[in-house]
C-alpha cells in the first residue's frame, strides 16, 4: 500500500542452522502504533536488528519511506528517519543526560565535520535537547553524569535520544523493561503523547501496555509471523492463545 | 637460483616458522582464553636461551641444561603471572600492553645488568654438530634439522593434549568463551595458570634450542615477539593450530622472501633498483601477508571464537 | 544567584572548567623559562634537553587526540615522526633548505601516509587494529632502513637546520626552542578546540559507545580517518622539528619500541587529557635523562614503574596530581 512507512518483504536470517528470521512479511502505515509480541527466543530483537540496519538480513526486502533501504547501514537508517531504542540500555555512560541527547539533535543538524566552537555550548543544540528530555520527565537530570542515572532514567533517557532525531519511524524494544509500576504508567502516557508524532513499531512483554497502546499487534513464534491483526482479534484468536497469551490473557 | 639454495632456504624457513610456533603457541592460547595480550612473551623465550646457557655453564651437559632451561622458563613465567599478570585479567588491552611493555624493559636490562650486553654461545652437542647430505649439492646441518623435527614434535604433542585430553578440552572452552566455563564451576584461575605455564614452557624451549646457533645477548626476543604477533593474528586468535600453520606460513615467506626478493624483481626493474627495493620489499612481505590475510578473513584463518 | 545555584543538581560538570586552566598555563609557564635554566648548567644541554620535551609532548598531544579522544590504539605512530623526520631530512640533503617547504613536505607525507594507512586500518578494530598499525610502522621503519641513498640504517646527517626567508634564524637554538614552544602551544590550541567541537564530541561518543553513535545517525569511519590523519599528521610536525633540532635522522626514530614510549606518554599523562599528554611526554624525557645520568641501567627502574603505574594509579600521573580519576 502506497500508505506504508515501512513495508517488510519476505525478510530471512539464519545463523548456521538457527532460522531467527522466518520469510517475515508486514506492512506499518503511516501513524500506526504497532505491537510486536511472542515469547522468549522468537526473534523479535533480531527482526528489529535486521530493520534498523544492525545486522544484515539473508534475503528479503526492507522499503522504508518508500525507499529500499535493505543495503544500508545503521547510521544511513537513523538519519532517514529510522530510529531505534535498544532493549539493553546503550548510551554514553561518561557524557552527561544533555550531551547524549544533544549529541543526537547535532546529527540532523548540519555538518558534524567542524573543528572550532564548542558544541556542548550551542544553544540551538542544547535547547531541543531539553526538550527532549523534558518530554520523558528528565529535565532535573539534565547535568548528571549519563551513567550515574538509575535505571528507569536510562530508559528515558533511551527514549530521549531516539524523539531527539526526530523519527519517522520508532522503533522501541522493551522499553518497559525493568521499569516499576509507577514510572511504566508514566512511560506509557509517554507513548502515548508520541503517537500522534511519528509510527511506532514496539516490543513489549507488558500485556496491559501492549493492549492499552497498540493500533494492531503482529505475534511473532519461532521467527515467523503467526497472526496479524486489531488487538482484539488477536487476543481472541485461538493458535495465539495456545502458543503465548494463555487462557488468562 | 638453483635448488639446492631454495632447498636449504626452505629447510631455513621451517625452522624459523618452528621457532615462531613455539612462541606464538603460548601467545594465541593467552590471548585466546584470558584475552591477555603479553608483550613479555619474546623475554620469556630470551630467558629461555639465558638459563640453557647458564644451565650448561654449571653442568656442561646438554639435555641438562635444556631440561634446567625448561623449568627457569616455567618458574620465570608463574612468577610474572602470579605477581602482575593475574591483576591485569579483565584490563584494557592497552593497560596490558603497557604494563607488558614495562616487564619487556626490566627483563631486557636485568639480562644486560647480569651478563653483559656481549652475545653469549653455548656450544652444540658433538653428536649434533655436523651436516648431513640431504641431497647433491645439499649439506645442511644436522642441529637444524633436530630443532625442526623437535618443533614439529612438540607441536603433534600440543594437538594431542588440546585435542584429546580433558585439559586440553578446557583450553578449547576457555578459548571459546571463557566466562561461561567459569560459570560452569572450572577453577579458572587454576587452569589460566596451567595455561600460562605452557606457554612460558614452550618460549623457553624455543630460546634453549637456539642457544647453540643463534646468538644469545638481550632483546633478542624483540622482533621474533612483532613476528609472533603477526602470526597469531593471521592464523586466528586462540587457535593452536592456527598458529601452527601460520607460523610455518610466515617463516617461509619471510626467509625465502630474504633470499629472493632482489631476484625476482631483477626481472621486472634495473638491477641497482632491485637491490634497493629488494630488502625493503623483503621486510615487507609478512606485513603484506598479514593484511591481505585479514582483507579477506578479518578474524585470521583458524578463529578459535564463536 | 542563590535560585541557578539551588535549581543545579550537584553533579555539575562546569566548575572542572576553572581550575582545568591552571595545569596548562603552569606547564607552559615553566617551559617558557626552561632556557633561564641553561644559565646555571651547560647552556646548550638543558636547553636541549627541554626542546626535545617540547618535540615530543608535540607528538604526545597528536596520539592523545587518536588514542585518548578516538579509542584508536596507533602502535605505528613513531612512523609518522619518522617520516616527518626524513621529509625534512631528503629535502635538506637535496639542497632546499627553506623551513616553510621543509615543514610543508614533512605535513603532506605524514598526512599522506597516515590516509593511506588508515583508511585501510581503521577497517579494523581491536586488537588487529593496534597488529595492523604495527604493522604498517614496521614498514615504514624497514623502508627508511634500506634507503641506502639516505644513511640506511646508519640515518642521514643534515647539513644544517632550515632557513626562514634565506635567513639561518633557527641556528640560533634559544630562537629553535621557542618557535618549537610556540608550535606546542598552537597544536594545544587546536587540540583543545577539535576535542571540544562537534567533530570531537562525535569521535568521543564514538569511543563511548560505537552502536549508539551509529544510532544517531553517525557512521564512526570518517571521523576516526579524519581524527587519524590530524593525529599523524601532527607527529609529523614533531619529526620536522626532531630532524631540526638534532640536525640528523635515522630509522630508530621509528621503531615499534618508540612507538610503544608514545603510548607510555599519552597513558602516564591519563588518557584523553591533553594536559597530560604534555605531561607525559615531559615526564618520560625527562625522567629518562635523569636516570641515565645515575646508571645506565635505567630501564630496570623504569620498566617495575610502569608496571606500577598501570596496577595503582589508573588516572595516570595526572589523575594522581589532580586527585582526578580520567580515562
Amino acid at each position: 500500500m502506497a500508505d506504508d512507512l515501512l513495508r517488510l518483504e519476505h525478510v530471512s536470517k539464519s545463523f548456521g542452522a538457527l532460522r531467527v528470521t522466518d520469510a517475515v512479511s508486514l506492512d506499518i502505515p503511516k501513524g500506526e502504533l504497532h505491537a510486536l509480541i511472542g515469547p522468549n527466543g522468537a526473534g523479535k530483537t533480531s527482526l528489529i536488528h535486521q530493520i534498523s540496519g544492525w545486522i544484515a538480513c539473508d534475503s528479503g526486502r526492507i522499503v522504508f519511506d518508500g525507499e529500499e533501504v535493505t543495503g544500508l547501514k545503521m547510521h544511513a537508517r537513523a538519519r532517514r528517519g529510522l530510529v531505534r531504542s535498544f532493549q539493553i540500555t546503550s548510551i554514553l555512560p561518561r557524557f552527561t543526560a544533555l550531551e547524549n541527547v544533544a549529541l543526537a539533535v547535532q546529527s540532523r543538524s548540519g555538518s558534524s565535520l567542524r573543528f572550532f566552537g564548542d558544541a556542548s555550548r550551542e544553544p540551538k543544540l542544547n535547547g531541543e535537547a531539553m526538550q527532549a528530555l523534558r518530554h520523558v520527565g528528565l529535565a532535573e537530570q539534565a547535568h548528571r553524569i549519563a551513567g550515574t542515572l538509575s535505571h528507569g532514567e536510562k530508559r528515558g533517557l533511551e527514549l530521549a535520544l531516539a524523539l531527539a532525531l526526530e523519527p519517522k519511524l520508532l522503533l522501541l524494544d522493551e522499553p518497559m523493561a525493568g521499569v516499576g509500576a509507577g514510572d511504566g504508567e508514566a512511560l506509557v502516557g509517554v507513548l502515548r503523547d508520541l503517537k500522534a508524532h511519528c509510527t511506532i513499531l514496539l516490543i513489549e512483554h507488558d500485556m496491559q501496555a501492549v493492549f492499552a497502546l497498540a493500533d494492531r499487534i503482529s505475534v511473532l513464534v519461532n521467527g515467523a509471523i503467526m497472526v496479524t491483526g486489531k488487538p482484539d482479534d488477536v487476543r481472541a484468536d485461538a493458535q495465539v492463545r495456545a502458543a503465548y497469551l494463555g487462557e488468562a490473557a | 637460483m638453483s635448488t639446492a639454495l631454495l632447498a636449504v632456504q626452505t629447510l631455513n624457513g621451517l625452522q624459523l616458522g618452528v621457532l615462531l610456533f613455539l612462541i606464538a603457541a603460548g601467545l594465541t592460547l593467552v590471548f585466546g582464553v584470558m584475552d591477555f595480550i603479553n608483550l613479555a612473551h619474546g623475554a620469556q623465550y630470551m630467558l629461555g636461551a639465558y638459563f640453557a646457557v647458564t644451565a650448561y655453564g654449571a653442568t656442561q651437559n646438554f639435555l641438562l641444561a635444556i631440561i634446567l632451561a625448561l623449568v627457569g622458563a616455567l618458574a620465570a613465567g608463574l612468577a610474572l603471572e602470579v605477581a602482575i599478570f593475574r591483576h591485569l585479567y579483565g584490563r584494557d588491552h592497552l593497560d596490558q600492553v603497557l604494563a607488558t611493555f614495562g616487564v619487556i624493559l626490566f627483563l631486557n636490562e636485568a639480562v644486560r645488568m647480569i651478563y653483559g650486553s656481549t652475545s653469549l654461545a653455548m656450544p652444540m652437542p658433538e653428536v649434533l654438530s655436523g651436516s648431513i647430505r640431504l641431497m647433491p649439492g645439499l649439506l645442511y646441518p644436522v642441529y637444524r634439522l633436530v630443532v625442526i623435527g623437535a618443533g614439529i614434535g612438540v607441536g603433534l604433542l600440543l594437538h594431542v593434549l588440546v585435542n584429546h585430553t580433558r585439559i586440553g578440552m578446557l583450553v578449547r572452552a576457555g578459548a571459546s568463551n571463557a566466562p561461561m566455563v567459569s560459570a560452569l564451576g572450572v577453577n579458572i584461575g587454576r587452569l589460566f595458570m596451567i595455561i600460562f605455564g605452557i606457554g612460558a614452557m614452550l618460549a623457553g624451549f624455543a630460546g634453549a634450542m637456539v642457544a647453540p646457533i643463534f646468538a644469545v645477548e638481550p632483546n633478542m626476543g624483540d622482533n621474533l615477539l612483532i613476528l609472533a604477533f603477526v602470526v597469531i593474528v593471521i592464523g586466528g586468535i586462540g587457535s593452536v593450530r592456527g598458529a601452527f600453520i601460520a607460523a610455518l606460513l610466515v617463516g617461509l615467506v619471510d626467509t625465502l622472501g630474504r633470499s629472493f626478493a632482489s631476484d625476482i624483481l631483477r626481472h621486472m626493474l634495473s638491477s641497482s633498483a632491485a637491490n634497493q627495493a629488494g630488502p625493503a620489499l623483503a621486510s615487507t612481505l609478512i606485513y603484506v601477508l598479514m593484511a591481505a590475510v585479514l582483507f579477506f578473513k578479518p578474524a585470521g584463518l583458524f578463529p578459535a571464537r564463536a | 544567584m542563590q535560585d541557578i545555584a539551588a535549581s543545579m543538581p550537584m553533579t555539575q560538570v562546569a566548575p572542572r572548567d576553572r581550575s582545568r586552566l591552571i595545569v596548562p598555563v603552569l606547564l607552559f609557564a615553566t617551559l617558557a623559562l626552561a632556557p633561564l635554566l641553561g644559565l646555571v648548567g651547560p647552556d646548550r644541554y638543558v636547553l636541549a634537553l627541554f626542546t626535545r620535551c617540547v618535540i615530543f609532548a608535540i607528538a604526545a598531544l597528536g596520539l592523545d587526540l587518536a588514542l585518548g579522544s578516538g579509542g584508536l590504539v596507533s602502535f605505528g605512530h613513531a612512523a609518522f615522526i619518522g617520516i616527518g623526520a626524513y621529509a625534512a631530512g631528503i629535502l635538506t640533503a637535496s639542497g632546499i633548505d627553506d623551513a616553510f617547504l621543509l615543514l610543508f613536505a614533512a605535513l603532506a607525507t605524514s598526512g599522506f601516509f597516515a590516509l593511506a594507512t588508515g583508511a585501510i586500518s581503521l577497517k579494523t578494530r581491536g586488537v588487529h587494529f593496534i597488529m595492523i598499525t604495527l604493522a604498517f610502522g614496521q614498514m615504514a621503519y624497514f623502508v627508511a632502513n634500506s634507503l641506502k641513498a639516505y644513511g640506511g640504517d646508519d640515518g642521514l646527517t643534515l647539513a644544517n637546520r632550515s632557513t626562514i626567508f634565506g635567513r639561518d634564524l633557527l641556528a640560533d637554538h634559544r630562537v629553535f626552542f621557542y618557535v618549537s614552544l610556540a608550535m606546542l602551544l598552537a597544536v594545544y590550541l587546536f587540540a583543545r578546540a577539535v576535542v571540544r567541537s562537534r567533530f570531537g564530541r562525535v569521535l568521543r561518543g564514538a569511543k563511548e559507545n560505537e552502536t549508539r553513535i551509529a544510532a544517531i545517525g553517525f557512521d564512526p569511519y570518517p571521523f576516526r580517518l579524519v581524527a587519524f590523519v590530524i593525529s599523524g599528521m601532527i607527529a609529523g610536525l614533531a619529526g620536522f622539528l626532531l630532524a631540526e633540532q638534532s640536525e640528523f635522522v635515522s630509522p630508530a626514530f621509528m621503531t615499534w619500541q618508540r612507538s610503544g614510549d608514545l603510548i607510555i606518554m599519552v597513558m602516564l599523562g591519563g588518557m584523553a587529557s591533553l594536559d597530560g599528554a604534555i605531561l607525559g611526554a615531559l615526564f618520560v624525557v625527562l625522567t629518562e635523562e635523569l636516570l641515565s645520568g645515575f646508571t645506565e641501567h635505567w630501564r630496570v627502574i623504569f620498566g617495575p614503574f610502569l608496571v606500577l603505574v598501570v596496577l595503582f594509579a589508573r588516572g595516570g600521573l595526572l589523575g594522581l596530581l589532580t586527585g582526578r580519576r580520567h580515562g
